[in-house]
């Protein structure tokens, strides 16, 4: 909403520095984002007439004028201006006059003396135009200051409205919010009937009373379309962001921001018949103001003649009955369509119109015939013409039910000591009419305010005009009570811990990405895809963490960095029809991290190597430590199938690790594979409270077993075949080496396991070491041909 | 034949000059070996008297512990500068960098998210988790913002395709509406049984998306919300929370808010939250600078009472308990603790820009 302070101060009793008054709307929820003058600070500035216009002696594009300034003599002023000729009435600033950025002193331009400029309007500040002189009209009165003629000294205010309060969409409506907030008088509009002339009416039915509520209108015959703006009401209009059209178009918008009253002006002689007020029929298509040709929903109101659709009610006019200059009688149409009726129906249609922007939140009801008499009377004032009888028909408007107001809640939810009286006094001040029941006040909302309807839209009017800032800052009292800290789960905080003191970096990508990624990725041709998406790289959202992981690499690496580790947190998402809570779904919440370049930062005590798969391997190890996975190797779309495994907690996947697959390496110029891994971050938080076991007193003994097994043949297999043959006293049973080279068959390999035993009660004697080295070894040459290695 | 005395002082000073281990045990030999000089001279003595024998023997003796105690002393003497020399050898260069992995870091919003949780775990906040796909009803509806209500348009909306009324939510607050609904089933047997129900005080952070992108504006970007209901919650106590929230947030104890009426459908009264500057705030209120368009605040939050509906959305009895909740950017507050001024960096990966939050 933006007006001048000169148009709001009509309303007012009186006047009201702009500062104070941006900060007391500010503060009231009525957000002034703006407040600038109309012009910047100049003076010494006046009406002036050009007598005469003369051909400079020494230059072409230069002209001496004899300037009537209003002084005892006129004045001689070279002026370089294209427009300037004898007659004309321009802003003439004097010798001693301050322009911005310029001091006006006498001259000699080209050797002709000159005693002050001739102003465009850039010049002033007022416009960027300075194709030539600001033209003033023929009878400003030479002499007077401009910024007095002009009106200068004014503010243009820009509020930014919440949608509850639409009232305020009108200049009208600010200087009611004004008044209530600062005492200040509000000067009404005096009330106006314009004398009736003639009986001529237009038929109005209404088929549709949830779509509106009211609907008043009169003709208005013999008016001249073609009468100009006058200029008070053009520079209202610009002041408050409106550019002027013609007479009748800006009579109908001054009114609607005057009033806060949208209406619309027919051409009466265009209306087939009479006017119909109902819902859209199927089929039915209207050619707006706008240009636009829309295909009416069965949901979107509509005024219809015999001919069709006339206009989409509540939100804009149609071109069929649209006033041009030839347009000789009139339709002044005033209505109240109900909120819900309009609300949505334009932005679906991709539009928004200052009708529908109000009704949508909601217009008076109960001021239909006065804007259709505002309307009247500035016809009559401007472009002529006669009245005739208002036909209002009222069908369904809003029931405003009192609302009851209990002063101890008010205390309670705002926490503060507000007598009765103050309450009273405020509720004063709103313009309500505010009655007394026992303990209670009872409130009947006006027919502009449609945010007043339950007892806490009164409370917060009572917060608003007492002044948040007099609510007091207090610590609520509250029962101490301590927060529950299970110790078996473990906070996402403690699983990024651990990344970061591995040297990976968090980062935080968006959760829309490319359609592409997510089939290289995740081979998921169904993503859960955007209806709306803002870039067609940011389509589908993401069902891994992976593809975003590795464009950090991608990007990073077009920086010219060597060496990436990277890791994030986040949900993913997948069409799941077992999905929950949000049926269809699964929105699983990761930790991925990603490792490129060579496992350490280079340095000068360790040869570079590149990261590895056991290098990332060991880091979700940690992760999940001590809780210990299985890995087993697997197809993942992301990834080498090699060098690919799946992390196996209590027999359940949890999530991959592995090379990323030498294909992406090459489609997006990775240079060297990164290795990644990806876990259900959930699943990682389950870690269990340690449980005591005794420390044995006992010497451990140490014995190592090389078995010399299929290539093919897993670490984990095997380890599994001798921890099922170990005895108890086994207490450490890990591999410590694997071999393949001289004195191994080409298609076997050496695994080499550490064996420690201990018993908790004695020693152990070396015969039942053997005896447990010897079962195991027994095991592993039954199940896997293994032999021992000499 | 030598006498006594100079064979010791020989040997001593010989002793002396020794620099090697070996050739010192070979001096030994040379004087105290089986034909050694003082060895010689131990024979000599049986052809002496008894009684001379006796006195030539106890210094020849004497003579011979003399050099034993030299040797010995030699021998420490040697093995001392022997470690000395190697301890030298052994000498690193302590300026070199050491090994190994170095450390990584968290992104800056984690950073923030962390304070902000940390801060309001202290006061008993819980924090609270929900689906970022979400319903139309938990995301607008159950919020006191049906279709077609104005200020849905507040919201520009990112909808999932071929699932209608399902959406990316907009705002943390359907966490709100899923922990209340949650909350009143988990306690209904106690509030049947005529207890109060006990108080609601949760934090909800969490990835939004909005369609909209610019330099302030990212269409994935953080909220954290917070929801205290309770019987005797108010006004007054939204205003202590927050404005405290803020000065630990900031580490400035003079920092000053502003609450201004505002509207939002879920909370009435609803406030913005200003907050005076923090780069011209020095505690005598701000001065105004080009952060805060020199106005001296900075918004900084949205906040309000619980709305009834809300309330009566998620079972809870509106007349009983009363609620605040507020709604903040942790990214926003991540630019105004660093000094970072373009949003966008958060989400760039850039590690040029990440690697500097450690």
């Amino acid at each position: 909403m933006q007006f001048p302070l000169s148009w709001l101060a009509e309303f007012l009793s009186d006047r009201i520095e702009a500062e104070r008054l941006a900060h007391e709307l500010t503060m009231a929820g009525l957000e002034v984002e703006a407040l600038a003058p109309v012009a910047p600070p100049f003076a010494g500035i006046v009406v002036a007439r050009v007598e005469a216009v003369e051909a400079h002696p020494g230059a072409d594009k230069l002209r001496v004028c004899r300037v009537d300034a209003g002084g005892a003599e006129p004045l001689q002023i070279v002026c370089g201006a294209p427009n300037v000729v004898a007659g004309m009435k321009v802003p003439c600033a004097k010798v001693g006059a301050n322009l911005p950025g310029l001091a006006i002193k006498a001259a000699k331009l080209r050797g002709v003396d000159s005693y002050g400029m001739l102003c465009s309007a850039r010049e002033l500040g007022l416009s960027q135009d300075h194709a030539g002189l600001l033209a003033l009209p023929a009878d400003a009165p030479v002499g007077q200051d401009i910024r007095s003629y002009l009106r200068l000294d004014d503010q243009i205010f820009t509020i930014k409205l919440t949608p509850n309060r639409a009232d305020c969409l009108g200049v009208l409506g600010i200087a009611r919010e004004v008044a209530a907030l600062t005492g200040i008088g509000l000067v009404a509009p005096r009330p106006y009937a314009a004398p009736v002339t003639h009986d001529i009416k237009v038929p109005v039915s209404i088929a549709a009373p949830d779509l509106c509520g009211r609907f008043s209108g009169r003709v208005v015959r013999g008016v001249n379309a073609r009468a100009a703006t006058p200029a008070w009401m053009v520079e209202r209009l610009e002041r408050s962001g409106q550019r002027a059209i013609s007479a009748l178009v800006d009579i109908s918008n001054y009114v609607m921001l005057e009033l806060n009253r949208p209406n619309h002006v027919f051409d009466a002689d265009k209306i087939r018949g009479g006017l119909e007020v109902r819902w859209a029929r199927p089929g039915e298509a209207l050619l707006l103001l706008n240009g636009q040709t829309i295909a009416l929903a069965p949901d979107v109101g509509v005024i219809a003649d015999q001919g069709g659709v006339e206009s989409m009610a509540g939100i804009m006019g149609g071109e069929s009955t649209s006033c041009t200059a030839d347009t000789s009688s009139v339709y002044v149409e005033a209505a109240f369509w109900w909120p819900e009726a309009v609300a949505g129906r334009a932005r679906r249609y991709g539009f928004v119109s200052e009708a529908s922007h109000r009704f949508e939140r909601g217009v008076d009801f109960e001021d239909t015939v006065a804007g259709v008499e505002r309307v009247t009377q500035l016809i009559l004032e401007i472009c002529g013409g006669e009245a005739g009888p208002v036909d209002d028909h009222v069908v369904n408007v809003p029931q405003r039910a009192p609302i009851a107001l209990r002063p101890a809640r008010a205390r309670r939810v705002l926490g503060i000591d507000l007598s009765d009286a103050d309450m009273a006094a405020l509720l004063g001040r709103l313009g309500l009419p505010v009655a007394r029941a026992g303990e209670n006040f009872v409130v009947t909302p006006p027919s502009y305010r449609f945010d007043l309807a339950l007892e806490i839209d009164l409370i917060e009017e009572l917060a608003r005009l007492h002044g948040y800032d007099n609510i007091p800052v207090e610590a609520p009292r509250a029962p101490q009570t301590m927060l529950p800290l299970p110790e078996g789960r473990r906070s996402d905080a403690r699983q990024k811990q651990v990344l970061v003191g591995r040297d990976y970096q968090e980062v935080i990508n968006y959760a829309f990405i490319e359609r592409d990624w997510e089939a290289d990725f995740c081979a998921n041709s169904s993503p859960v895809t955007l209806a709306n998406p803002i870039a067609s790289q940011m389509a589908v959202m993401r069902s891994s963490l992976i593809p975003g992981l590795v464009a950090t690499v991608s990007a990073n690496r077009k920086r010219h960095l060597e060496r990436v580790r990277v890791f994030e947190t986040g949900r993913c998402f997948r069409l799941d029809a077992a999905g929950e809570p949000v049926a269809g779904f699964d929105q699983p919440r990761r930790i991925a991290a990603l490792a490129w370049g060579t496992q350490l930062a280079e340095q000068w005590g360790e040869a570079a190597r590149k990261v590895d798969f056991y290098d990332v391997k060991g880091d979700v190890e940690a992760l999940l430590a001590p809780v210990r996975p299985e890995f087993e190797r697997t197809d993942h779309p992301a990834l080498h199938p090699g060098r690919a495994a799946r992390v196996i907690v209590d027999g359940r996947g949890i999530g991959v690790v592995g090379e990323i697959h030498p294909q992406w390496v090459q489609k997006y110029e990775l240079g060297s594979a990164p290795v990644v891994f990806e876990l259900d971050l959930d699943a990682l938080g389950a870690a269990g409270v340690p449980a005591y076991r005794e420390v044995s007193r006992f010497p451990a003994v140490r014995r190592d077993i090389a078995l010399v097994v299929a290539h093919e043949l897993s670490a984990a297999s095997l380890l599994d075949c001798l921890r099922r043959a170990a005895p108890s006293i086994v207490t450490e049973l890990e591999v410590f080496d694997q071999y393949h080279g001289t004195g191994i068959p080409k298609d076997r390999k050496s695994l080499a396991f550490r064996v420690v035993m201990q018993d908790t009660q004695r020693t152990l004697e070396d015969k039942e070491a053997d005896a447990a080295v010897a079962a195991m070894v027994h095991a592993a040459e039954q199940q896997f041909a293994a032999k021992l290695r000499d | 034949m030598q006498d006594l005395d100079s064979i010791v002082s020989q040997a001593l000073s010989e002793f002396d000059a020794i620099q090697d281990a070996s050739l010192l045990e070979q001096a030994k030999a040379r004087y105290l070996g089986k034909s050694g000089a003082i060895s010689e001279r131990l024979k000599t003595l049986g052809s002496l008297a008894p009684e001379a024998r006796k006195e030539a023997g106890a210094v020849i003796n004497q003579a011979k512990q003399r050099l034993e105690q030299a040797l010995e002393a030699r021998r420490a003497a040697l093995k001392q500068a022997a470690l000395a020399a190697k301890l030298q050898e052994e000498a690193l260069d302590v300026s070199l960098p050491g090994r190994g992995l170095g450390l990584g870091g968290l992104h800056p919003v984690t950073r923030t998210l962390d304070r902000i949780e940390a801060i309001f775990r202290s006061t008993g906040f819980e924090v609270a988790d929900g689906p970022e796909i979400e319903t139309d009803f938990h995301n607008f509806t159950a919020l006191n913002t049906p279709e077609n209500h104005p200020a849905r348009s507040m919201h520009d909306t990112f909808y999932i395709e071929g699932n209608s009324g399902v959406l990316l939510r907009t705002h943390t607050s359907p966490i709100q509406v899923r922990y209340m609904q949650a909350h009143v089933a988990r306690h209904r047997a106690l509030m049947e049984a005529g207890h109060a129900m006990p108080a609601i005080k949760i934090i909800a952070p969490g990835r939004v998306y909005r369609v909209d992108s610019d330099a302030t504006h990212s269409p994935m970007f953080h909220q954290v919300e917070g929801l205290w209901i309770a019987e005797d919650v108010s006004f007054a106590g939204l205003k202590g929370v927050f404005t405290d929230f803020l000065r630990r947030f900031f580490e400035k104890p003079q920092l000053s808010t502003r609450f201004r009426p505002s509207f939002f459908p879920f909370t009435e009264p609803s406030a913005e939250i200003d907050m005076s500057c923090v780069f011209c705030d020095d505690g005598a209120g701000p001065k105004g600078c080009r952060v805060c368009s020199h106005t001296g605040w900075l918004e900084i939050a949205g906040s309000g009472m619980v709305h009834p509906n809300v309330l009566a959305h998620c079972g809870i009895d509106s007349e009983r308990y009363i609620g605040f909740a507020f709604g903040m950017g942790p990214d926003r507050l991540t630019m105004l603790r660093y000094g970072v001024n373009d949003l966008r960096l958060f989400f760039d990966g850039d590690l040029r820009f990440l690697s500097q939050f450690r």
